[in-house]
């Protein structure tokens, strides 16, 4: 059971793939939403990012994996450590990607009383929850449209704040839980409630391949995992690897990538062109586009990459109009091809 | 009903089996050697001896052990997925785990009971494991992850196209089959007895340890991706199925590589009941043109894309290979299937079946129940004890030596329950239907008709005085839409407004449409669900700004009736012209309306049609 179709043998949804890595590089971005028909592979894509991610440093004794070089990000027990100058142990371990199954009860979402302990010792503990693993890695959420209701408002709360607070019964307990939102969803099976929506950073919509050479192919690739999982891993490994120094090339490049006076001026006009709310469109459009230029090894964020990104940062902001079709991707893509020709 | 075949002895089955045609055996046969991997069956049928002859004939094949468990359909989730077992954990005083029926199931199968039942949620965690083979459980206190491979038989009972296991929990099992028409005396006598393709348990062994060797080769791979496309099955879940289903049927034979015969069985069985529109090979972009029925020689002969790879030349080519399918699925497509088919009916009633209709609401006090949620005993909720208890167990030590220092912990046996441990029910509940008739009130539409269908509000209203229902009227003409009648539940009130409905000018369709979309929008916001009743001929000839002009009416009707298809609304388009009107049935098709031409349509017809287009009520 320890293998997970690879990412990299992810047939074509270039969009939803560069989704994925741009949110992975840049967890500011606000997770991925991914919509879309009945086996796409959502599931698929988002179950594969884990083996992609580069490990990370973790303070071993902390049940949050709290980073040993960030002291003001982490709980309070490590702060405390870390401020008193103590080293504490650390070790490297894989990001986490949690699941975050659709019939979880509150209390193993955001932890609650140690109940081995309670039962058998008497004694008060608090045993972390879902919350608590997705702390610095991600957390997927499958079909997240049938995800109970107040779920998802405990979830919007604790994205929003980067912080898990428990008070219960004389446990009060408040610890980091920083991770990226990932959500997969088949519109057709329930809608998904607009706060939510617009807690992702970006959001993507995809499709059955039509052609008949990218449908062989996936069930060329489908079958040949099947039959032999290990050897298909295996024979993938090499794309899987450049993948992921991709990756971590573009996360250190990050920062110091340059986003010059126009691109910002251009992600304002998009964002005014196609009425989304607020500024949260202005601030994902360009994060996502940093994102995408640092992947792609540019030292500056240009039109090209601003043109990439927009449909995903900006198509579940656009308010509905009566008059027009639900696909906000066609007003984008319009929108686009007026203000920034090719 | 039954319950099952579980503990059928199998001496009867050989008379059942003649039931089943060789397809259907078949099926059987493929599900016992691969339940995971195939994820399971739909059977659409009553309790009807066909679905028992088939159950019967699984269990017979499935290796000693492996279990089948039956799932009814109101299962809540901790009977589902498992949770705190409440007794053991108390008397141990250590958390115990209650498996959960998935978890029993693991290696086998599970079987749902009245499928078309099933909630989304139960759906949801059947995909989850379906999907992953895995139950991550996450609940009351415990976090485990089990392996659980099963394979899902459902057992749907549903009566009419609406009603259904849902889509995306169907969509993921490879077979699925429908109960044989009933035969009259003469057709029974002459079919052909079935020549039962005989398989015992031990060749389901020896079919699973075969099974990672089987070779699908690269034509028939190709054949099978094309029929798909072919016959309009879209979705590539299908095609994966089908290709595993193939390679299932070339190890139950004994083969190590799959045959022409194994190809064509995996598109009939998982392909053909899937199939959107008819291979029409020139057409086959526009199912609408109603093909005439082709010979099956030249369906699919010339599929553009088809890149067969002449390397060796093997004796039958991908292209061959699917023709050859093609035609072995059009000798298979139901008679039903195909004549629907032919009329270009793309099956499109799916939005009920994927539960839009009768939406439901939560709701604390009354409905079908719904498991427990924790809160506070307020507004009249009521208590879920279970659930209570359930949340106060762990705690039990600790409150009791909280107390000890007062002496008041005499009563050690009591299990000390506090406000915070208050879990509550939740109900699920329908919500009432507004109908709103949005009536054309133009000179092109016959006056008459506007007596027809204020007769029919009149007689709806009085049916919804027992539903509890509510009626909206919105008429529109000359240039504008009017609110006539607002959502109401009072038949005077209606009787009084509907009783001057002027008539006569043109028709501004576009508008209207604006109206009832916002009018349907104020509805579902209100707590109910909307049902869009459009009577009208289709023919727009003002636009939005009142301006007169077929074409950019046309164009503006179209464009407003998308929202209603994007939001899923309930709607029903009601041809009134003398003659179906192309234009109505285009605007219906927009709108993902039902289209209904009612010519001679009087007041009765009109409120029976809308009463079956409404949701059922609970």
């Amino acid at each position: 059971m320890a293998y997970t179709f690879p990412f990299a043998a992810i047939v074509g949804q270039d969009e939803m793939k560069l989704a994925i890595l741009m949110a992975a590089i840049d967890p500011a971005l606000g997770g991925v939403l991914v919509l879309g028909d009945r086996g796409t592979g959502k599931s698929t894509a988002v179950r594969a990012l884990a083996r992609l991610l580069p490990p990370m440093k973790v303070i071993s004794a902390c049940p949050y994996q709290c980073d040993p070089a960030e002291p003001q990000r982490c709980c309070p027990a490590c702060q405390q450590a870390l401020n008193e100058g103590r080293k504490p142990k650390t070790h490297t371990q894989p990001v986490q990607v949690v699941d975050l199954p659709l019939g979880a009860t509150e209390d193993r979402v955001v932890g609650a009383l140690d109940l081995e302990r309670a039962l058998s010792q008497g004694v008060k503990a608090f045993e972390p929850g879902l919350l608590a693993r997705a702390n610095r890695g991600f957390l997927y959420i499958d079909e997240v449209n049938l995800l109970e209701d107040h779920l998802v408002d405990l979830l919007i709360d604790v994205a929003a704040s980067g912080e898990n607070v428990i008070e219960r019964e004389g446990l009060s307990i408040r610890h980091p839980a920083r991770f990226v939102l990932v959500g997969s969803g088949n519109p057709e099976e329930g809608e998904l409630r607009p706060q939510l929506l617009d807690r992702f950073g970006l959001s993507v919509e995809v499709k059955t391949p039509e052609d008949l050479s990218s449908r062989v192919e996936v069930v060329r690739r489908r079958e040949a995992y099947e039959r032999d999982p290990a050897g298909f891993c295996a024979e993938w490994e090499k794309d899987a690897e450049k993948l992921r120094r991709k990756i971590s090339g573009a996360r250190k490049r990050l920062q110091a990538i340059d986003i010059p006076e126009q691109a910002r001026l251009r992600a304002s006009q998009l964002c005014m062109a196609l009425g989304t709310d607020g500024l949260r469109g202005d601030m994902t459009l360009l994060r996502a586009a940093r994102a995408c230029a640092a992947l792609e090894g540019h030292t500056q964020v240009n039109d090209k990459h601003l043109r990439r990104v927009a449909p995903p940062a900006l198509r579940h902001r656009l308010r509905r109009h009566v008059l027009d079709d639900t696909g906000s991707t066609p007003r984008i893509e319009r929108v686009l091809a007026e203000l920034m020709p090719v | 009903m039954r319950s099952d075949a579980t503990a059928r002895p199998p001496d009867r089955l050989l008379d059942e089996l003649a039931l089943l045609s060789d397809d259907e055996a078949q099926a059987a046969a493929l599900l016992a050697v691969d339940p995971a991997g195939l994820g399971g069956a739909c059977l659409r049928s009553g309790p009807h001896p066909w679905r028992d002859a088939w159950l019967a004939r699984l269990r017979g094949l499935l290796p000693e052990g492996a279990p089948m468990r039956r799932l009814p359909a109101g299962t809540g989730d901790t009977e589902l997925l498992g949770g705190l077992d409440l007794t053991a954990t108390l008397a141990g005083g250590r958390p115990v785990l209650k498996t959960g029926l998935l978890s029993q199931a693991h290696g086998g199968l599970v079987l749902l009971a009245m499928a078309e039942r099933l909630s989304a949620e139960t759906a949801a965690h059947l995909r989850a494991v379906l999907d992953t083979g895995q139950l991550q459980l996450q609940r009351e206190g415990l976090a485990r992850q089990m392996e659980v491979s099963i394979g899902l038989v459902a057992l749907d009972e549903g009566l009419d196209e609406d009603e259904g296991l849902l889509p995306a929990l169907r969509d993921r099992l490879a077979f699925w089959l429908k109960a044989p028409q009933p035969l009259d005396e003469e057709q029974a006598l002459g079919r052909a007895v079935p020549t039962m393709p005989s398989q015992s348990a031990e060749d389901i062994i020896a079919a699973r340890e075969r099974l990672a060797l089987v070779e699908l080769p690269e034509t028939h791979l190709q054949a099978l991706c094309a029929t798909a496309l072919a016959l309009g099955v879209t979705s590539l879940r299908p095609t994966l199925m089908a290709a595993r289903v193939a390679r299932v049927a070339a190890a139950l034979e004994g083969h190590t590589c799959v045959g022409d015969q194994h190809a064509a069985l995996a598109a009939r069985l998982v392909l053909a009941p899937r199939a959107t529109r008819l291979p029409a090979s020139a057409s086959a972009d526009e199912p609408d043109a109603a093909p005439p029925p082709e010979p099956p020689s030249e369906a699919g002969s010339e599929s553009p894309e088809e890149t067969p790879p002449h390397e060796q030349a093997p004796p039958p080519s991908a292209q061959e290979l699917e023709e050859l399918m093609i035609s072995a699925v059009q000798a298979c497509l139901s008679p039903g299937l195909l004549a629907m088919l032919r009329a270009g009916q793309s099956l499109r009633r799916q939005r009920a079946a994927d539960g839009k209709a009768g939406a439901e609401r939560k709701n604390f006090r009354r409905g079908r129940p719904l498991g427990a949620v924790r809160g506070d005993l307020r507004g009249g909720a009521r208590l879920h004890l279970l659930a209570t208890l359930r949340a106060a167990a762990p705690w039990q030590r600790l409150r009791k030596q909280g107390l000890s220092p007062d002496g008041r912990s005499e009563a050690g046996q009591r299990i000390e329950v506090r406000r915070e441990d208050f879990h509550i029910r939740r109900f699920r509940q329908h919500s009432s239907t507004t109908t709103v008739f949005v009536v054309d009130a133009s000179g092109s539409s016959a006056l008459h008709r506007l007596a027809e269908a204020k007769g029919a509000v009149e007689l709806l209203l009085a049916d919804c005085y027992v539903r509890r229902d509510r009626v909206a009227v919105l008429a529109f003409r000359g240039s504008q839409a009017q609110l006539l009648l607002p959502p109401t539940r009072s038949l005077a009130r209606a009787k009084r407004s509907l009783a001057a409905l002027p008539g006569g000018g043109g028709t501004p369709l576009a508008t209207a449409l604006e109206a009832a979309y916002q009018l349907a929008g104020q509805i579902a916001r209100g707590g109910d669900t909307p049902l869009v009743v459009l009577l009208t001929d289709g023919r727009a000839n003002v636009a939005r700004d009142g301006s007169p002009g077929r074409s950019r009416a046309a164009q503006e009707a179209l464009a407003a009736a998308r929202p209603f298809a994007a939001e899923a609304l309930s709607c029903l388009l009601i041809d009134t012209s003398p003659q179906p009107q192309e234009s109505a049935r285009q605007l219906a098709q927009a709108m993902r309306a039902h289209y209904l031409p009612l010519p001679h349509a009087d007041a009765h017809k009109l409120s029976q049609a809308v009463r079956l287009a409404l949701p059922e009520v609970g």
